[in-house]
């Protein structure tokens, strides 16, 4: 398999990612698409793994799909406070710190 | 002849799983239904899992599996429901601004993929990439032990702090 297939699937997966984040009101859907773009992050570190005949790639991959667990906890924690507080998850209201 | 018909079959396969990965995740950022956003969520996880496994690294593939779809969507799904979004269509779930924000995906990945493939063109991963499990654990066991215990700790703290951001007062 050429390094460049798994490469350039996690080129475009980031940029989705990217898209979502960006255009995305919901909080929750802004949380998905960071899943997108970590998911982006470990398939490149698991195709420079193999390339290079190492397992440091494949370390590495788990340490971000356990952070990303944990980030996914609290984000989820933050919209929920978010929602208690607001009514509403939508992420062009909150401005409270806009200068 | 044995080589050259694994290598057909894993190109088939690496295509199904990117079609599988791309439409996917395009549908996670353009659906105006959260709970399908959710659930092409899944796809796009299981075929990154796939394309795990394709290169050997079947432990990551697992591990993908089980805290991303088992885990990690679940979460998501129980903070769909606990916010209360519509189930149905959804009309406002995407900004108004959506054109700039394309306006700044498409020149990433335009860059991305020409500086990789200018950098990495030809290169290939190899046919044999398997990587033993046993040698994943020694590895996180042994050089990167200190790294591993201090995401455990991260995970705790990650832990309470979920706990006191969702608890009522």
């Amino acid at each position: 398999v050429l390094l460049n297939e798994f490469l350039l699937l996690g080129a475009a997966l980031f940029a989705i990612g990217v898209y979502g984040v960006l255009a995305r009101r919901n909080g929750v859907m802004v949380l998905m698409s960071i899943e997108l773009i970590l998911n982006a992050v470990n398939i490149n570190f698991v195709a420079f793994g193999a390339f290079h005949r190492t397992v440091v790639g494949q370390v590495f991959a788990l340490f971000v799909i356990t952070i990303a667990a944990a980030e996914v906890g609290v984000g989820l924690a933050i919209v929920l406070m978010l929602y208690r507080n607001r009514a509403s998850i939508d992420l062009d209201q909150v401005d409270a710190m806009r200068g | 002849m044995v080589l050259g018909a694994t290598m057909v079959a894993q190109h088939i396969a690496f295509g199904l799983i990117a079609a599988i990965v791309i439409i996917g995740a395009l549908r996670v950022v353009t659906t105006n239904n959260v709970v399908h956003a959710a659930l092409w969520l899944v796809a796009v996880l299981v075929g990154v899992g796939g394309s795990f496994v394709l290169v050997g690294a079947e432990f990551v593939g697992v591990t993908q599996l089980l805290i991303y779809v088992g885990a990690i969507v679940v979460l998501f799904l129980f903070g769909i429901m606990l916010t209360r979004a519509p189930i149905g269509r959804e009309v406002h779930l995407t900004s108004r601004a959506w054109p700039l924000a394309i306006v700044v995906a498409v020149p990433i990945a335009g860059v991305l993929a020409y500086t990789l493939i200018d950098a990495y063109g030809a290169d290939h991963i190899g046919d044999d990439t398997r990587q033993l499990t046993a040698q994943v654990s020694d590895s996180i066991f042994s050089t990167y032990l200190i790294p591993f215990e201090v995401v455990s700790v991260l995970l705790l703290a990650a832990l309470i702090g979920a706990i006191v951001l969702a608890r009522k007062e």
